[in-house]
């Protein structure tokens, strides 16, 4: 792959980006506005996440890609394979050894530690979108700090269900000041937002939008005092590794209608059932 | 016991190497060629450097033999090959005013200085099934005359000099660029109409369609609809003057439509305005109508609710590249995000039915 | 002169910016921590640092001033043909170059509006020296405190207050870089001095 630059992207893009990286780091939450370009992957499949990696990566990275918590989705293989072929860098599967995690939906189960990098892929990065459509009118609200709609619509959840009908992709609060989508990730999710020891990075490609995390960041996600915020994942162990703490996938095993969960961060499970750890179904 | 599902990558390869088997068809027939795609099915080339935003008819060509036909697809390509080049700087604008017509059409005046030219148009064609080009597309030479020379006045500048219709000012403005830097909103004129050139073209018929049918009317007249070639320039700092470097074929369109006036300004016409890479006149002439509703503000018109009258509406939803990835997306695994509403519907329903039970039993 | 002017820069541009970025991306993060900073050597009065930090974020699209002796046909011819960017004066830049003292006042610079805030000049100060001493430092990036050498205080406390506008600082000095976005809130260490640190 000698016909393109370094990790794909042209040295005025990435140095666009990383100007909006910068700026996002120094705003945490505020989302900073970059003239996406086009990838050679449609948006809607991580293309800002992707073109945050190329500006991130150095060849002495070790790379990790996850979609939906696994290594091996066929979205997180493609993105991985990509830049293996145009940035030539180590990948890894092990959440440890990994530099730059690029990710879509999960925040891996193990802690994360100085000196690493978590990219997500975001698909809306407004998270008052879906109750003011224009963007002309959501970034005035920002501007303002006008988040009461968000709370009204929380609070109706609350008054027709008795809870926040709102189960990934919960709005978060940071440094007390922006409303920040934290992609569609799990809420079970969103408590390891907050003080994380690696930098978190958001790409948004379709919606030009990068924002930021710096480390040891307060994020709060958003509750009332007598309905508070409540991480929650199915009710179960890992029918292959036996963890209790982990996020789980639900499989359908048979034709009755037969269930079995399973870890969804293929890694953590992995490395648990290397370790002698057994759940229920395993072999 | 469960197994979890492997092998991401070989699957890609192997699906990679059937797409490439299906795209070449029965190998007993003969393989499509570049040129016969760029000769033979040269409106759906046009099609694809437009929305593409890149005038290469070869490469056009390539990205439809690779897309097996899917234009969307290959205007992906072509946009996904485009943002690679390098920047060398920025032509001249062109002048459509020197246009070597093939094609000069006005509905407004039935005689005009440059004459009205029929041109190669699908119009007055009977839509039926030509069953000869099934046996042999072989077709004899269509008469020709003298190309007309010398300079095609636009109708528009007829009805300027009786202040009939708004001016238009020249401009040197730099226009925005939006492959360059993020959309923004409130977008000015020329931001839109860069966003509307290589817009979607079934997005832009439908919108244009709904202004006819009176979501945001604006009485279009096609003032003139010209396809043709024009010289593209490029100042070259080093010599300090500007160059030819090539030409392109254009299609132009300017509509007239009604304006009754407002608190500001007496009843005039005003200005629609295409202009698309190639002969693509549907997607001109439906770019003039969209531009023309979207301009409600500027003009002093009410804004009715019109869909085509909604700039961020528009031109957020035009782009088939951006759309199309999106709307595909949702194919992409979500067992993540489907399990957490998995569990809250649960929860939620568990609630509602011991509700039920309890108030039963009061 | 000429020589100067024409090397200096990145040996392989994609991948010396790359690593230069990484270290200013990780300042940024972590206020207060000193980074490493190679690959660029730019004619006096700029720090390799300086170098590379301009090398790696600057443009035809990213208008420069060039502050007090920064401003010098050295560094001008340097950074045009190095990255092409015009030369402005301090109200429009979105990079300020300079040292501290010659950077002053901070009230010339674009702080962003409420729309967007990052529309917001970052300035690049070079520095004497660079230490975890004098001035203590919390906020996001930040696990309890961290310390830096700050020139001086008050400039960085009424830059916080503007949040979420505000400028962003890189320091430079020799081939080490720290950095404090407009997010961090910035104190006198108690047991430090530190008039004297950054003066001159």
């Amino acid at each position: 792959m000698t016909e393109y630059n370094f990790a794909y992207l042209d040295e005025q893009t990435k140095r666009m980006i990383r100007r909006a990286i910068l700026k996002g780091l120094a705003i945490p939450g505020y989302q900073v506005p970059f003239a996406s370009r086009e990838m050679p992957m449609p948006y809607g499949w991580g293309t800002g996440g992707v073109q945050v990696s190329a500006a991130v990566l150095t060849p002495k990275d070790t790379f990790k890609v996850i979609d939906q918590g696994a290594d091996d989705t066929t979205n997180a293989v493609s993105i991985r394979t990509f830049f293996q072929r145009t940035a030539g860098v180590a990948t890894t599967t092990a959440t440890s050894d990994a530099t730059v995690i690029q990710t879509r939906h999960r925040i891996p189960e193990e802690p994360l530690h100085e000196g690493q990098i978590l990219v997500y892929q975001v698909p809306i990065p407004e998270p008052l979108r879906f109750l003011e459509p224009r963007e002309s009118e959501t970034r005035k609200m920002h501007s303002l700090e006008e988040y009461g709609l968000m709370h009204v619509k929380l609070y109706e959840d609350i008054s027709r269900h008795g809870h926040i009908a709102t189960s990934y992709a919960y709005p978060v609060k940071v440094e007390g000041r922006y409303v920040m989508d934290p992609s569609p990730i799990p809420k079970f999710d969103n408590p390891k937002l907050g003080d994380m020891a690696a930098i978190q990075l958001f790409g948004a490609g379709r919606e030009q939008r990068i924002y930021a995390l710096p480390p040891y960041t307060q994020v709060v996600s958003l509750d009332f005092e007598d309905h508070p915020f409540e991480a929650s994942k199915a009710d179960h162990p890992c029918g292959m590794c036996g963890a209790t703490d982990s996020y789980l996938d639900e499989l359908i095993i048979d034709d009755l209608g037969g269930r079995m969960f399973v870890c969804s961060d293929s890694d953590y499970c992995e490395a648990r059932q290397a370790t002698g750890h057994k759940g229920k179904d395993a072999a | 016991m469960y197994v979890a599902v492997k092998g991401g990558e070989r699957a890609i390869e192997n699906a990679h190497a059937w797409l490439a088997e299906e795209r070449r068809g029965n190998t007993d027939i003969a393989e499509l060629s570049i040129a016969q795609i760029r000769e033979q099915l040269s409106l759906a080339v046009n099609r694809v450097m437009a929305e593409g935003s890149l005038y290469d008819p070869d490469l056009a060509a390539l990205a439809i033999k690779q897309a097996r036909g899917d234009l969307i697809e290959a205007i992906f390509l072509i946009r996904a090959y485009r943002t690679t080049l390098p920047r060398f700087g920025a032509s001249e604008p062109v002048d459509t005013g020197i246009m070597a017509c093939d094609r000069r059409i006005s509905a407004t005046f039935k005689d005009l200085p440059g004459g009205q030219v029929l041109g190669p148009t699908f119009d007055y064609t009977h839509r039926l099934l030509d069953f000869k080009l099934a046996a042999d597309g072989e077709v004899p030479k269509a008469p020709s005359r003298d190309a007309e020379t010398g300079n095609v006045p636009h109708v528009t500048e007829f009805l300027n000099r009786e202040g009939l219709i708004e001016e238009a000012p020249h401009d040197d403005t730099p226009p925005p660029d939006l492959t360059r830097e993020p959309l923004e909103m409130p977008a000015d004129r020329a931001l839109r109409l860069q966003a509307l050139t290589r817009a979607d073209e079934g997005f832009t018929l439908g919108l244009a369609y709904s202004t006819q049918r009176g979501y945001g009317r604006n009485h279009a007249f096609v003032g003139e609809l010209r396809i043709g070639s024009v010289p593209v320039e490029m100042d070259i700092p080093e010599l300090g003057f500007a160059v030819e470097i090539g030409e392109v074929i254009l299609t132009e369109c300017e509509t007239v439509n009604q304006f009754t006036g407002s608190k500001t300004e007496p009843p005039q016409f005003t200005r629609g305005y295409g202009l698309v890479f190639g002969q693509t006149e549907r997607k001109a002439i439906s770019m003039a109508l969209v531009d023309r509703a979207l301009r409600w503000e500027e003009l002093g018109e009410d804004n009715v609710g019109a869909p085509a009258q909604d700039a961020e509406f528009v031109l957020y939803h035009a782009d088939n590249i951006q759309a199309t990835g999106f709307l595909e997306h949702i194919k992409l695994p979500h067992y993540v995000d489907f399990q957490s509403e998995l569990e809250l519907v649960r929860k939620l329903r568990r609630e509602a039915g011991a509700q039920q039970v309890q108030e039963a039993a009061e | 002169m000429q020589a100067n002017t024409l090397s200096g820069g990145f040996a392989d541009p994609a991948v010396g910016s790359a690593h230069a970025f990484r270290s200013v991306m990780e300042a940024m993060a972590r206020p207060g921590t000193i980074q490493d900073i190679e690959g660029a050597a730019p004619p006096a009065p700029l720090s390799p640092a300086m170098g590379a930090v301009l090398l790696t974020l600057c443009d035809t699209e990213t208008p420069i001033y060039l502050a007090g002796d920064m401003d010098c046909d050295a560094a001008r011819a340097w950074l045009a043909f190095h990255t092409g960017a015009p030369f402005v004066g301090p109200a429009h830049c979105m990079f300020a170059v300079g040292k501290w003292d010659a950077l002053a006042p901070l009230a010339v610079y674009p702080i962003g509006t409420s729309e967007y805030p990052d529309r917001s000049a970052t300035l690049i100060v070079e520095c004497s020296e660079l230490a975890a001493s004098s001035a203590t430092l919390t906020g996001p990036g930040i696990k309890d405190q961290a310390t830096l050498s700050l020139p001086e205080v008050e400039a960085f406390q009424a830059n916080r207050t503007l949040f979420p506008l505000g400028l962003d600082f890189i320091f430079t000095c020799g081939e080490r870089l720290a950095a404090l976005p407009r997010s961090t809130e910035v104190s006198r260490s108690s047991s430090e001095a530190i008039a004297q640190v950054g003066a001159s």
